[in-house]
Parts: C-alpha cells; structure tokens; sequence
C-alpha cells in the first residue's frame, strides 16, 4: 500500500484564509488542488509536506469567462472545464486539443489548471498553451495581487515564482479576434506525458501575421517557447517555406534531454515536425479553411 | 480528524488520519469492497467512484477532501436486487472476465450514460480510457455501454428477449 507521510490538514474557505493558513503554517505546506500530482507524489515519499491546504471549497476561482479582451480563467477551474468550455471553444481551440489529451477523462475531473501550472512539470502542457499564447497569471499574497507573464512564471522544472505565501488565483489570455490556433502532441500511449508537445497561434492581417505564438512543452525550450522563431514569423506571409524555417529553429534552440521516451535527435525531430503541424493549422484555422 | 461523508445517500462519520485514501475509508473503514484498489497510482481506475456526481479515482482522493460531500460506489448501482441496465448489459454482452476493472467501468459508463443515453463508440472509447482492462480488449466493454444504451431498463420481459 502507498500511503503518505503524516501531515496536518487544513480547508481554506477563501483565498484569504488559504493565505493566512500558508503564512501559519510555514514553508513546508503545500496547497492541494485536484491532488493528481501532489498526491502520487507524497504516497512515494518525493513530497512529505508538513501541512496540506485543501483549496478544493474555493469555488471563487472555478470559472472561465470573458473580461474586456481577456478571458480570465480561475486556477481551480478543472481540466474538464476547460475541455468543455465554449468560451475557449470559440477563441482558442488550442485548449480543447490540449486537454484532449492530457491524462485520462477521471484525472481531468480532478486535475486543475492551477495545479498544473504550480506543479511545473516540464513535460505538463497547459504550460505550453499558456506560454504560446502568453497569457498573464496572477498570484495573489496578503500584500495584495501581482501579474506575472506565463513566460517568466516557471524557473525550472517543479519550480515557479509563487512563493511560500502565495496562491495562483487566475490566468488571463488577451483574445486575438480571428486567430487561429492547434495544438500537437506525440505520447507513447493514450493520456502520457508527452514526448515533445507544441502548440501555435497565427492572427492575420491583410494576410500576414501581425501576430504568432509558439509553445513547447517537455523538450527543454526556454520559457515553453521559442521567441526566435516567433520573431522569425511576425509581420510575414506564412508560407510554407517560412514555416519549415520558423520549425527548424525551434528545433535548434530546444534542449531536450535523452530519456525513457527517447533520444534527443528523436525529439528535436518531433519538434520540427510538430511546430509545422502546428503552425499550419493555426494558420488555416485563422484564414477559416479548416473549422 | 472527523469525517462526515454520505456514501450511497447514507451519511457516514468516522474518525480517520488525514493521509487516509478514500479507497481505504469505503474499503476498510466501510467495508465497501466492491470498489477495488488497484494501481494506486491513478491510472488503472479500478477505484473509480462518483464524487459528488462526478467520476474519479478513490486512491488519488483523500477521504478528507470528502468530507461533507457525497460518494456513491458500485454497491449502489442496483436498486432492490435490479441490476442497473448497465450492469445487465456487461453480463448479456460478456463485458467482464476477471472482474478486477468492472467496478470502476461500471461507475464511468454510468455517469457517461446518464450525461449523454446514447453515446457512440468513440465517446465511449475515450470516457474509459483511464480505466484499464487487461483482460477483455475493451471490445466487449464497449459493446455492453452500447447494450446498456440499447436496453436502458432492465425489465425482465427485455432480458429474455
């Protein structure tokens, strides 16, 4: 049987309260979101927090919806509202085609989009989403709240900004009228971390991107993305050409590692070739080709 | 700590350690058994219950994070000594052989079943595709979902037929 270390446990009511209860309890207390990290986690002893903030009650941050020209989406909002979403739907189908394939349709009932984002596994890929799109994410303390560019949100693999008395509370994607956007991922089997993942948005005009975001996910890319490759695209005509070009340098500036899910000219491979898909669908999307 | 869970629409009190998992309150404090621990790891999803409604793997889920809220297991699939239609249908179309995964099939496709009575065999395809059979190739479970969506009573007169 896997069992956790013993811990203290706390239900925060409020945002407010898991903050305080954070600030009491110390630096060896952790929140507990959907748990389908944290907890596998602490049953093989990789994590033993002192103290676990159960923030599933804050249905405060559950919701995604249309704020100006953002959409603000609440860190406790579950995968599976994401998936379902018609908001997302409608702006990014990005997010359907990521979900779609992270994990299984169970863990996606309990997994949250702030929990992934904390947990900053290198290979999770709304990190990849987010960053393709470069969302702001805010965190929120009790000196009050700070935006945080995805792009600047991780520090490393399992490691980001929020600090020990903070909570992610929300990311906010600015919407792109007409763009276009797909997401690609290569998994050894159905609901696995990816082997290398990349997601695209293209936003047209005059037939030209006035605008392209590039995300990448478990191949070592600098911030989820690759800005060089952007900067390659931004104000051209997408052809195929440039898009090959824009590829191959994603392909180059990754730095994947060799692992159980393959060698690194493998995965330097799957970039290029998944940055293309990508970005070639985000691109018929945006002209309305492909629905 | 105290928890109050209200499992199969009865309410439950016990005493437990944080760390405890939900599988372990409904198996050992319980003595629920049908909801069968598995992987512990969430991915097999034998351990499948409703949360509130919602389907999710017991041994990912601290009996805590249930407290005060509703679970219902594969004990309260039947009404009476009726089998639910699904569960007629996992036996008319041979959906099971070890049995091991069924608890956690059945709790899935009945909460697909009850979302969408008609789904075709790709939804139902992915609606299990966190939970692992090892025996049956999936073949058979599919068409019990789609057996139990065909037949969704179970009226001895349809059982014969």
């Amino acid at each position: 049987m896997q069992t956790p270390a013993t811990f203290h446990y706390e239900r925060a009511g409020s945002v407010e309260e898991a903050i305080s209860l954070l600030e009491r309890h110390g630096p060896e207390t952790r929140l507990l979101a959907g748990g389908h990290s944290l907890l596998p986690m602490m049953k093989i002893r990789l994590a033993s927090p002192g103290t676990l903030v159960d923030i599933n009650g804050l249905a405060e941050l559950d919701y995604i919806r249309l704020e100006g020209d953002e959409i603000a989406i609440g860190a406790l909002t579950r995968h599976t509202g994401v998936l379902d979403s018609a908001v997302l739907a409608e702006h990014y189908r990005i997010f359907a085609e990521a979900e779609r394939v992270i994990a299984d349709p169970l863990v996606r009932n309990r997994g949250t989009v702030g929990g992934s984002l904390c947990q900053a596994d290198p290979a999770e890929d709304l990190s990849a989403v987010f960053s393709a799109l470069r969302a702001d994410l805010v965190v929120a303390s009790a000196s009050g709240r700070r935006s945080v560019p995805v792009r600047e949100f991780h520090l490393g693999p399992y490691e980001t900004v929020v600090g020990e008395n903070e909570i992610l509370i929300e990311a906010r994607v600015p919407v792109r009228p007409g763009a276009g956007s797909a997401y690609e991922k290569v998994e050894r089997r159905a609901g696995d971390w990816a082997v290398a993942a990349t997601g695209a948005f293209v936003q047209l005009r005059d037939g030209l991107a006035v605008d392209v975001g590039i995300g990448l996910s478990a191949v070592g890319a600098d911030h989820h993305s690759c800005a060089e490759a952007e900067e390659q695209l931004r104000g051209r005509e997408l052809t195929p050409d440039a898009i090959a070009a824009a590829a191959a340098t994603c392909r180059d500036r990754c730095h994947p590692t060799a692992d159980q899910r393959g060698p690194v000219d493998y995965k330097r491979h799957l970039v290029e070739v998944l940055v293309t898909r990508a970005l070639t669908r985000a691109l018929e999307r945006a002209r309305g080709e492909e629905a | 700590m105290q928890v109050t869970i209200t499992v199969n629409g009865t309410e439950t009190r016990a005493e437990v350690e944080p760390r405890l998992l939900l599988v372990h309150y409904l198996r050992n404090v319980l003595g629920l058994r049908g909801t069968h621990w598995g992987c512990d790891t969430s991915n097999c999803g034998a351990c499948t219950v409703w949360l509130d409604g919602v389907p999710v793997k017991s041994c990912t889920t601290l009996a805590a994070q249930a407290d005060g809220h509703a679970v219902r297991t594969v004990e309260d699939l039947d009404s009476g000594g009726e089998l639910d239609p699904l569960q007629q249908a996992f036996m008319e179309e041979h959906g099971l052989q070890c049995g091991f995964c069924t608890p956690g099939m059945l709790m899935t496709l009945r909460a697909l079943l009850d979302r969408d009575p008609d789904p075709d065999e790709a939804t139902i395809r992915e609606a299990i595709s966190g939970n692992l059979c090892r025996c049956t190739g999936y073949e058979n479970i599919v068409r019990a979902a789609r057996h139990a969506a065909a037949h969704p009573t179970t009226a001895p007169e349809e059982i014969s037929a």
